[in-house]
Protein backbone atom coordinates (compact mmCIF):
# COMPACT_ATOMS: atom_id res chain seq x y z
CA UNK A 1 0.00 0.00 0.00
CA UNK A 2 1.27 3.07 -0.91
CA UNK A 3 -0.30 5.52 1.18
CA UNK A 4 0.89 5.77 5.02
CA UNK A 5 -1.08 7.42 7.65
CA UNK A 6 1.16 8.99 10.34
CA UNK A 7 -1.98 8.58 12.86
CA UNK A 8 -4.67 6.58 14.08
CA UNK A 9 -7.05 6.88 16.74
CA UNK A 10 -10.22 5.38 17.76
CA UNK A 11 -13.35 6.69 18.05
CA UNK A 12 -15.82 4.11 19.49
CA UNK A 13 -15.20 1.50 16.92
CA UNK A 14 -14.21 3.56 14.03
CA UNK A 15 -10.92 3.71 13.17
CA UNK A 16 -10.47 7.69 12.05
CA UNK A 17 -7.56 8.03 9.57
CA UNK A 18 -5.76 11.11 9.74
CA UNK A 19 -3.44 11.94 7.15
CA UNK A 20 -0.50 14.32 7.61
CA UNK A 21 1.25 16.43 4.81
CA UNK A 22 4.50 17.14 3.01
CA UNK A 23 5.43 20.67 4.70
CA UNK A 24 4.08 23.50 2.63
CA UNK A 25 2.12 21.57 0.65
CA UNK A 26 -1.50 23.02 1.94
CA UNK A 27 0.08 26.70 1.28
CA UNK A 28 1.84 25.54 -2.20
CA UNK A 29 -1.62 23.98 -3.72
CA UNK A 30 -3.67 26.81 -2.03
CA UNK A 31 -1.77 29.14 -4.26
CA UNK A 32 -1.72 27.25 -6.75
CA UNK A 33 -5.29 26.73 -7.51
CA UNK A 34 -5.73 30.31 -6.81
CA UNK A 35 -3.41 31.35 -9.57
CA UNK A 36 -4.29 28.36 -12.16
CA UNK A 37 -7.99 29.61 -11.33
CA UNK A 38 -7.38 32.90 -12.37
CA UNK A 39 -5.22 31.89 -15.61
CA UNK A 40 -6.90 28.88 -16.83
CA UNK A 41 -10.29 30.89 -17.98
CA UNK A 42 -7.89 33.24 -20.40
CA UNK A 43 -6.98 30.25 -21.90
CA UNK A 44 -9.84 28.00 -21.73
CA UNK A 45 -13.04 29.74 -21.22
CA UNK A 46 -14.82 26.74 -20.43
CA UNK A 47 -12.43 26.44 -17.00
CA UNK A 48 -14.42 29.00 -15.66
CA UNK A 49 -16.43 26.64 -14.05
CA UNK A 50 -14.07 24.82 -12.15
CA UNK A 51 -13.71 26.01 -8.63
CA UNK A 52 -9.98 24.72 -7.77
CA UNK A 53 -9.98 26.57 -4.38
CA UNK A 54 -13.10 24.38 -3.30
CA UNK A 55 -11.68 21.63 -4.61
CA UNK A 56 -8.29 22.11 -2.38
CA UNK A 57 -10.23 23.33 0.58
CA UNK A 58 -12.32 20.19 0.49
CA UNK A 59 -9.61 17.78 -0.49
CA UNK A 60 -7.46 18.95 2.88
CA UNK A 61 -10.59 19.02 5.38
CA UNK A 62 -11.28 15.29 4.21
CA UNK A 63 -7.98 13.87 4.47
CA UNK A 64 -6.59 15.97 7.83
CA UNK A 65 -10.30 15.67 9.38
CA UNK A 66 -9.80 18.63 12.14
CA UNK A 67 -12.85 20.47 11.80
CA UNK A 68 -10.74 23.88 13.09
CA UNK A 69 -8.04 23.64 10.80
CA UNK A 70 -10.59 22.57 8.16
CA UNK A 71 -12.73 26.08 8.57
CA UNK A 72 -9.56 28.62 9.04
CA UNK A 73 -8.23 26.58 5.54
CA UNK A 74 -11.90 27.43 3.77
CA UNK A 75 -11.56 31.22 5.37
CA UNK A 76 -8.34 31.74 3.92
CA UNK A 77 -8.72 30.30 0.53
CA UNK A 78 -12.50 32.29 0.56
CA UNK A 79 -11.11 35.36 1.76
CA UNK A 80 -8.39 35.55 -0.99
CA UNK A 81 -10.76 34.45 -3.83
CA UNK A 82 -12.91 37.50 -3.05
CA UNK A 83 -9.84 39.59 -3.06
CA UNK A 84 -8.87 38.45 -6.29
CA UNK A 85 -12.65 38.93 -7.62
CA UNK A 86 -14.93 41.59 -7.45
CA UNK A 87 -17.51 39.55 -4.95
CA UNK A 88 -18.23 41.73 -1.64
CA UNK A 89 -14.76 40.46 0.74
CA UNK A 90 -16.35 37.24 3.04
CA UNK A 91 -18.92 35.83 0.25
CA UNK A 92 -16.76 33.29 -0.80
CA UNK A 93 -15.17 33.40 2.38
CA UNK A 94 -18.27 31.87 4.30
CA UNK A 95 -19.06 29.28 2.27
CA UNK A 96 -15.39 27.67 2.14
CA UNK A 97 -15.49 28.32 5.68
CA UNK A 98 -18.72 25.95 6.12
CA UNK A 99 -17.21 23.83 3.61
CA UNK A 100 -14.03 23.42 5.48
CA UNK A 101 -15.67 23.08 8.45
CA UNK A 102 -18.24 20.19 7.52
CA UNK A 103 -16.05 18.47 5.45
CA UNK A 104 -13.63 17.50 8.29
CA UNK A 105 -16.34 17.24 10.38
CA UNK A 106 -17.74 14.00 8.11
CA UNK A 107 -14.31 12.87 6.94
CA UNK A 108 -13.91 10.90 9.77
CA UNK A 109 -17.27 9.20 9.73
CA UNK A 110 -17.45 7.98 5.75
CA UNK A 111 -15.34 6.87 3.41
CA UNK A 112 -13.64 9.43 1.57
CA UNK A 113 -10.88 7.34 -0.34
CA UNK A 114 -13.35 5.63 -3.03
CA UNK A 115 -13.18 7.79 -6.50
CA UNK A 116 -17.22 7.27 -6.27
CA UNK A 117 -17.31 8.35 -2.92
CA UNK A 118 -15.26 11.94 -3.90
CA UNK A 119 -17.00 12.08 -6.65
CA UNK A 120 -20.50 12.33 -4.74
CA UNK A 121 -19.00 14.14 -2.03
CA UNK A 122 -17.50 17.05 -4.58
CA UNK A 123 -20.64 17.45 -5.84
CA UNK A 124 -22.75 17.73 -2.98
CA UNK A 125 -20.04 20.23 -1.37
CA UNK A 126 -20.39 22.30 -4.53
CA UNK A 127 -23.92 22.49 -4.29
CA UNK A 128 -23.62 23.55 -0.91
CA UNK A 129 -21.22 26.17 -1.48
CA UNK A 130 -23.23 27.43 -4.42
CA UNK A 131 -26.26 27.04 -2.19
CA UNK A 132 -24.22 29.31 0.62
CA UNK A 133 -23.36 31.99 -1.73
CA UNK A 134 -26.93 32.63 -3.28
CA UNK A 135 -28.55 32.69 0.24
CA UNK A 136 -26.00 35.03 1.40
CA UNK A 137 -26.06 36.97 -1.83
CA UNK A 138 -30.27 36.93 -1.81
CA UNK A 139 -30.47 37.51 2.17
CA UNK A 140 -27.24 39.82 3.09
CA UNK A 141 -26.46 41.35 -0.34
CA UNK A 142 -30.19 41.93 -1.70
CA UNK A 143 -29.37 40.54 -4.97
CA UNK A 144 -31.90 38.22 -6.85
CA UNK A 145 -29.96 34.81 -8.07
CA UNK A 146 -31.52 31.76 -9.29
CA UNK A 147 -30.92 28.69 -7.10
CA UNK A 148 -30.59 26.08 -9.35
CA UNK A 149 -30.16 26.23 -13.19
CA UNK A 150 -28.47 23.76 -15.84
CA UNK A 151 -24.97 25.63 -16.28
CA UNK A 152 -24.74 24.84 -12.09
CA UNK A 153 -25.48 21.11 -12.70
CA UNK A 154 -22.97 20.97 -15.37
CA UNK A 155 -20.02 22.79 -13.52
CA UNK A 156 -21.13 20.07 -10.21
CA UNK A 157 -20.46 17.44 -12.40
CA UNK A 158 -17.76 18.74 -14.13
CA UNK A 159 -15.98 19.68 -10.60
CA UNK A 160 -16.62 16.30 -9.52
CA UNK A 161 -15.17 14.49 -12.05
CA UNK A 162 -11.82 16.77 -12.01
CA UNK A 163 -11.76 15.99 -8.60
CA UNK A 164 -11.21 12.11 -8.23
CA UNK A 165 -7.96 12.86 -10.66
CA UNK A 166 -7.08 16.00 -8.66
CA UNK A 167 -7.37 14.41 -5.66
CA UNK A 168 -5.62 11.23 -6.59
CA UNK A 169 -2.92 13.49 -7.36
CA UNK A 170 -2.77 15.63 -4.24
CA UNK A 171 -2.60 12.09 -2.33
CA UNK A 172 0.90 12.40 -3.65
CA UNK A 173 1.46 14.95 -1.09
CA UNK A 174 0.69 12.93 2.45
CA UNK A 175 3.60 12.74 4.27
CA UNK A 176 5.33 8.70 5.01
CA UNK A 177 4.89 7.30 8.61
CA UNK B 1 -16.19 31.70 33.43
CA UNK B 2 -16.10 28.15 32.88
CA UNK B 3 -13.82 26.41 29.67
CA UNK B 4 -15.52 25.53 26.27
CA UNK B 5 -15.73 21.83 26.28
CA UNK B 6 -13.16 20.53 23.29
CA UNK B 7 -15.39 19.15 21.55
CA UNK B 8 -17.52 22.50 21.23
CA UNK B 9 -14.49 24.40 20.29
CA UNK B 10 -14.39 23.70 16.65
CA UNK B 11 -17.87 25.05 16.30
CA UNK B 12 -17.24 28.29 18.58
CA UNK B 13 -14.44 29.13 16.40
CA UNK B 14 -17.10 28.45 13.14
CA UNK B 15 -19.56 30.71 14.60
CA UNK B 16 -17.14 33.66 15.19
CA UNK B 17 -15.38 33.17 11.79
CA UNK B 18 -18.60 33.62 10.12
CA UNK B 19 -19.98 36.04 12.42
CA UNK B 20 -16.61 37.89 11.38
CA UNK B 21 -17.48 37.41 7.92
CA UNK B 22 -20.85 38.74 8.06
CA UNK B 23 -20.05 41.67 10.20
CA UNK B 24 -17.30 42.15 7.19
CA UNK B 25 -20.08 41.57 4.54
CA UNK B 26 -22.44 44.19 6.15
CA UNK B 27 -19.50 47.01 6.17
CA UNK B 28 -19.31 46.76 2.46
CA UNK B 29 -22.40 47.34 1.41
CA UNK B 30 -22.60 50.79 2.65
CA UNK B 31 -18.65 51.93 2.35
CA UNK B 32 -16.12 50.26 0.17
CA UNK B 33 -14.15 48.38 2.99
CA UNK B 34 -12.16 45.41 1.62
CA UNK B 35 -9.94 47.58 -0.71
CA UNK B 36 -6.47 46.90 1.93
CA UNK B 37 -6.97 43.35 1.89
CA UNK B 38 -7.60 42.98 -2.15
CA UNK B 39 -4.40 45.12 -2.61
CA UNK B 40 -2.49 42.47 -0.16
CA UNK B 41 -4.06 39.54 -1.76
CA UNK B 42 -3.01 41.19 -5.49
CA UNK B 43 0.31 42.24 -4.99
CA UNK B 44 0.95 38.84 -3.03
CA UNK B 45 -0.22 36.71 -6.16
CA UNK B 46 0.19 38.87 -9.25
CA UNK B 47 3.65 38.25 -9.53
CA UNK B 48 2.48 34.26 -9.71
CA UNK B 49 -0.03 35.19 -12.24
CA UNK B 50 2.56 37.01 -14.66
CA UNK B 51 4.98 33.98 -14.15
CA UNK B 52 1.92 31.88 -15.06
CA UNK B 53 0.96 33.61 -18.14
CA UNK B 54 4.94 33.78 -19.34
CA UNK B 55 4.76 29.85 -18.71
CA UNK B 56 1.25 29.40 -20.50
CA UNK B 57 2.51 31.16 -23.33
CA UNK B 58 5.81 29.64 -23.25
CA UNK B 59 4.02 25.89 -22.92
CA UNK B 60 1.63 26.43 -25.53
CA UNK B 61 4.67 27.27 -27.72
CA UNK B 62 6.47 23.94 -26.87
CA UNK B 63 3.48 22.16 -27.20
CA UNK B 64 3.07 23.48 -30.38
CA UNK B 65 6.68 22.92 -31.81
CA UNK B 66 7.88 20.10 -29.83
CA UNK B 67 5.33 17.56 -28.75
CA UNK B 68 3.82 18.13 -32.50
CA UNK B 69 7.11 16.88 -33.70
CA UNK B 70 7.21 13.86 -31.29
CA UNK B 71 4.34 13.00 -32.41
CA UNK B 72 5.32 12.78 -35.95
CA UNK B 73 8.60 11.05 -34.92
CA UNK B 74 6.76 8.03 -33.79
CA UNK B 75 5.15 8.00 -36.99
CA UNK B 76 7.92 7.67 -38.38
CA UNK B 77 7.23 8.74 -41.86
CA UNK B 78 9.61 11.29 -43.23
CA UNK B 79 7.28 12.93 -45.27
CA UNK B 80 4.97 13.26 -42.39
CA UNK B 81 7.52 14.60 -40.44
CA UNK B 82 8.62 17.06 -43.08
CA UNK B 83 4.67 17.81 -43.84
CA UNK B 84 3.80 18.66 -40.44
CA UNK B 85 6.97 20.65 -39.70
CA UNK B 86 6.21 22.75 -42.10
CA UNK B 87 1.78 22.85 -41.29
CA UNK B 88 4.11 23.84 -37.76
CA UNK B 89 5.80 26.69 -39.37
CA UNK B 90 2.81 27.71 -41.53
CA UNK B 91 0.59 27.82 -37.66
CA UNK B 92 3.90 29.63 -36.27
CA UNK B 93 3.41 32.67 -39.37
CA UNK B 94 -0.24 32.54 -39.18
CA UNK B 95 -0.11 33.41 -35.44
CA UNK B 96 2.55 35.45 -36.16
CA UNK B 97 0.81 37.19 -39.19
CA UNK B 98 -3.04 37.62 -36.64
CA UNK B 99 -0.34 39.41 -34.12
CA UNK B 100 0.71 41.71 -36.63
CA UNK B 101 -3.23 42.30 -38.07
CA UNK B 102 -4.39 42.64 -34.25
CA UNK B 103 -1.22 45.14 -33.75
CA UNK B 104 -2.31 46.76 -36.93
CA UNK B 105 -5.77 47.23 -36.22
CA UNK B 106 -4.53 49.08 -32.57
CA UNK B 107 -2.53 51.34 -34.43
CA UNK B 108 -5.15 52.34 -36.94
CA UNK B 109 -7.42 52.44 -34.12
CA UNK B 110 -5.18 54.94 -32.65
CA UNK B 111 -5.05 56.99 -35.89
CA UNK B 112 -8.53 57.13 -36.22
CA UNK B 113 -9.09 58.10 -32.51
CA UNK B 114 -5.70 60.47 -31.94
CA UNK B 115 -7.91 62.61 -29.71
CA UNK B 116 -7.91 59.62 -27.03
CA UNK B 117 -4.40 58.96 -25.04
CA UNK B 118 -4.20 54.94 -24.97
CA UNK B 119 -2.61 52.62 -23.42
CA UNK B 120 -2.55 48.85 -24.63
CA UNK B 121 -2.28 46.12 -21.92
CA UNK B 122 -2.60 42.64 -21.84
CA UNK B 123 -4.73 40.30 -20.22
CA UNK B 124 -2.96 38.29 -17.15
CA UNK B 125 -5.77 36.63 -15.73
CA UNK B 126 -9.88 36.22 -15.29
CA UNK B 127 -11.44 36.36 -12.20
CA UNK B 128 -11.19 33.70 -8.92
CA UNK B 129 -15.16 33.31 -9.22
CA UNK B 130 -16.66 32.35 -11.83
CA UNK B 131 -20.01 34.76 -11.25
CA UNK B 132 -18.64 37.80 -12.00
CA UNK B 133 -17.32 38.70 -15.32
CA UNK B 134 -13.92 40.06 -14.78
CA UNK B 135 -9.87 40.57 -15.86
CA UNK B 136 -6.58 41.40 -15.12
CA UNK B 137 -4.54 42.99 -17.19
CA UNK B 138 -1.18 43.93 -16.18
CA UNK B 139 -1.45 47.75 -16.48
CA UNK B 140 -1.35 49.90 -13.49
CA UNK B 141 -1.81 52.61 -11.22
CA UNK B 142 1.98 53.08 -12.33
CA UNK B 143 0.83 53.05 -16.16
CA UNK B 144 -1.35 55.88 -15.26
CA UNK B 145 -4.67 53.72 -15.17
CA UNK B 146 -7.37 54.95 -12.94
CA UNK B 147 -10.94 53.24 -11.91
CA UNK B 148 -13.85 53.74 -14.33
CA UNK B 149 -11.42 54.11 -17.55
CA UNK B 150 -13.00 52.52 -20.42
CA UNK B 151 -11.69 49.49 -21.70
CA UNK B 152 -11.32 48.77 -25.50
CA UNK B 153 -10.10 46.63 -28.31
CA UNK B 154 -10.49 47.54 -31.75
CA UNK B 155 -13.35 45.61 -32.42
CA UNK B 156 -15.54 47.42 -29.86
CA UNK B 157 -16.29 47.97 -26.00
CA UNK B 158 -14.53 45.46 -23.97
CA UNK B 159 -15.85 47.16 -20.79
CA UNK B 160 -14.48 49.42 -17.42
CA UNK B 161 -11.49 49.37 -14.99
CA UNK B 162 -12.86 48.42 -11.87
CA UNK B 163 -9.81 48.74 -9.59
CA UNK B 164 -6.52 49.84 -10.22
CA UNK B 165 -3.39 48.48 -8.28
CA UNK B 166 0.33 49.39 -8.49
CA UNK B 167 0.89 47.28 -11.06
CA UNK B 168 -1.66 45.60 -12.59
CA UNK B 169 -5.61 46.88 -13.25
CA UNK B 170 -9.27 44.73 -12.68
CA UNK B 171 -11.49 45.27 -15.81
CA UNK B 172 -15.26 44.79 -15.67
CA UNK B 173 -16.13 43.15 -18.71
CA UNK B 174 -19.75 44.75 -20.07
CA UNK B 175 -21.20 41.51 -20.09
CA UNK B 176 -20.76 41.34 -15.97
CA UNK B 177 -24.33 41.43 -14.39
CA UNK B 178 -23.63 44.99 -12.97
CA UNK B 179 -22.21 46.47 -16.12
CA UNK B 180 -23.18 48.70 -18.94
CA UNK B 181 -22.95 51.74 -21.11
CA UNK B 182 -24.50 54.23 -22.97
CA UNK B 183 -25.49 53.13 -26.12
CA UNK B 184 -27.78 53.33 -28.95
CA UNK B 185 -29.30 51.92 -32.24
CA UNK B 186 -26.66 53.12 -34.98
CA UNK B 187 -29.29 53.19 -37.54
CA UNK B 188 -32.14 55.10 -35.61
CA UNK B 189 -30.40 57.02 -33.16
CA UNK B 190 -32.47 54.94 -30.20
CA UNK B 191 -30.52 55.81 -26.65
CA UNK B 192 -30.54 53.04 -24.36
CA UNK B 193 -28.21 51.51 -21.86
CA UNK B 194 -27.01 47.92 -22.73
CA UNK B 195 -26.57 45.91 -19.58
CA UNK B 196 -24.66 42.99 -19.36
CA UNK B 197 -26.64 39.53 -18.64
CA UNK B 198 -24.10 37.48 -16.60
CA UNK B 199 -23.76 35.72 -19.80
CA UNK B 200 -22.64 36.02 -23.57
CA UNK B 201 -24.98 38.75 -24.38
CA UNK B 202 -25.96 42.28 -23.53
CA UNK B 203 -29.22 43.24 -23.22
CA UNK B 204 -30.59 47.05 -24.41
CA UNK B 205 -32.98 47.70 -21.17
CA UNK B 206 -35.33 51.02 -22.40
CA UNK B 207 -36.29 50.37 -25.80
CA UNK B 208 -40.43 51.18 -25.47
CA UNK B 209 -42.68 48.02 -26.68
CA UNK B 210 -43.78 50.57 -29.75
CA UNK B 211 -40.18 51.05 -31.19
CA UNK B 212 -38.46 48.80 -34.04
CA UNK B 213 -35.52 47.33 -33.53
CA UNK B 214 -34.28 44.24 -35.58
CA UNK B 215 -31.66 41.72 -35.31
CA UNK B 216 -28.95 42.45 -37.31
CA UNK B 217 -29.17 46.32 -36.26
CA UNK B 218 -25.54 47.78 -34.81
CA UNK B 219 -25.45 49.03 -31.42
CA UNK B 220 -22.96 51.94 -30.80
CA UNK B 221 -21.74 53.86 -28.06
CA UNK B 222 -24.39 57.35 -27.02
CA UNK B 223 -20.87 58.85 -25.26
CA UNK B 224 -23.30 59.64 -22.58
CA UNK B 225 -21.81 57.51 -20.27
CA UNK B 226 -18.47 60.18 -20.82
CA UNK B 227 -16.62 56.85 -20.61
CA UNK B 228 -16.37 55.53 -24.56
CA UNK B 229 -16.22 57.99 -27.53
CA UNK B 230 -19.51 58.05 -29.18
CA UNK B 231 -20.38 55.96 -31.91
CA UNK B 232 -17.93 53.44 -30.94
CA UNK B 233 -19.23 49.33 -31.76
CA UNK B 234 -21.19 47.99 -29.43
CA UNK B 235 -22.37 45.10 -30.77
CA UNK B 236 -24.94 43.43 -32.86
CA UNK B 237 -28.84 43.09 -31.98
CA UNK B 238 -29.05 38.87 -32.27
CA UNK B 239 -32.67 38.86 -31.17
CA UNK B 240 -35.84 41.00 -30.36
CA UNK B 241 -38.36 39.91 -28.07
CA UNK B 242 -41.74 41.59 -27.20
CA UNK B 243 -42.24 42.77 -23.75
CA UNK B 244 -44.19 45.55 -21.64
CA UNK B 245 -43.01 48.27 -21.15
CA UNK B 246 -40.24 47.74 -23.02
CA UNK B 247 -38.09 45.19 -25.78
CA UNK B 248 -36.12 42.52 -24.32
CA UNK B 249 -33.45 43.33 -27.27
CA UNK B 250 -30.25 41.13 -26.56
CA UNK B 251 -27.01 42.29 -28.57
CA UNK B 252 -24.25 39.95 -29.15
CA UNK B 253 -20.76 42.19 -28.07
CA UNK B 254 -18.37 43.75 -31.18
CA UNK B 255 -15.39 42.22 -28.75
CA UNK B 256 -14.36 38.77 -28.32
CA UNK B 257 -14.46 38.96 -25.10
CA UNK B 258 -14.28 35.05 -24.35
CA UNK B 259 -10.77 35.36 -26.22
CA UNK B 260 -9.74 38.05 -24.89
CA UNK B 261 -5.66 38.97 -25.10
CA UNK B 262 -4.75 42.45 -25.74
CA UNK B 263 -7.00 45.47 -24.54
CA UNK B 264 -6.54 48.78 -24.91
CA UNK B 265 -7.39 51.36 -22.05
CA UNK B 266 -8.53 54.74 -22.24
CA UNK B 267 -6.52 57.12 -19.81
CA UNK B 268 -8.86 59.60 -19.50
CA UNK B 269 -11.27 60.18 -16.82
CA UNK B 270 -13.23 63.29 -18.64
CA UNK B 271 -15.15 63.60 -21.69
CA UNK B 272 -13.54 62.09 -24.67
CA UNK B 273 -14.76 63.73 -26.77
CA UNK B 274 -12.66 67.21 -26.24
CA UNK B 275 -9.32 67.04 -27.55
CA UNK B 276 -6.72 68.45 -24.90
CA UNK B 277 -2.34 68.14 -24.20
CA UNK B 278 -2.24 65.55 -21.88
CA UNK B 279 1.14 65.50 -19.75
CA UNK B 280 3.07 61.91 -19.31
CA UNK B 281 2.25 59.57 -16.35
CA UNK B 282 5.20 59.59 -13.85
CA UNK B 283 5.94 55.78 -15.34
CA UNK B 284 4.93 55.32 -18.86
CA UNK B 285 4.84 51.81 -20.31
CA UNK B 286 5.25 52.48 -24.10
CA UNK B 287 1.90 53.28 -24.72
CA UNK B 288 0.77 54.09 -27.88
CA UNK B 289 0.17 58.26 -27.15
CA UNK B 290 1.65 60.35 -25.11
CA UNK B 291 -0.90 59.33 -22.13
CA UNK B 292 -2.43 60.79 -18.81
CA UNK B 293 -2.29 61.69 -15.55
CA UNK B 294 -5.87 61.75 -14.36
CA UNK B 295 -6.96 63.93 -11.91
CA UNK B 296 -9.21 61.01 -9.79
CA UNK B 297 -6.98 58.76 -7.90
CA UNK B 298 -7.85 56.12 -5.74
CA UNK B 299 -5.56 55.10 -3.18
CA UNK B 300 -5.78 52.05 -0.49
Amino acid sequence: MTENYSSIRLQGETHIEVHHFHSGAVVFSGITALVVQALLPVYIPAAAMLDLPLLVTLYFGLSRRNPSTGLLLGTSMGLLQDSLSKTPIGLYGIAKTLVGFLASSIGGRIDTEHPVSRFALTVFFFGLHQGTIVLIKRALLAQPEAWFSVQFAIAAGVNGAVAVGLFFLMDRLRRSA
Amino acid sequence: MAAIPSRHRSLVLLAVVVAAQILLLAAQIRARHGRLIRVWAITALAPFERAGGWGMDHVRGTWKSYFALRQAARENEDLRRERDNLKLQIDFLRGRAEEAERLGKLVNFHQEHSEVPLLPARVISTSADSSSQTVFIDRGEKDGVRADMGVITPDGVAGKVLAAYPHISQVLLITDKESGVGAMVAETRLLSPASGTGGPLLSLKYIAEDEKVQAGEHIVTSGMDRIFPKDFPVGTVVEVQPGTPFLQVNIQPAARLNRLEEVIVLLSLSSLDIKKEIPAPAAPAAPLKKTAKPAKTEKP
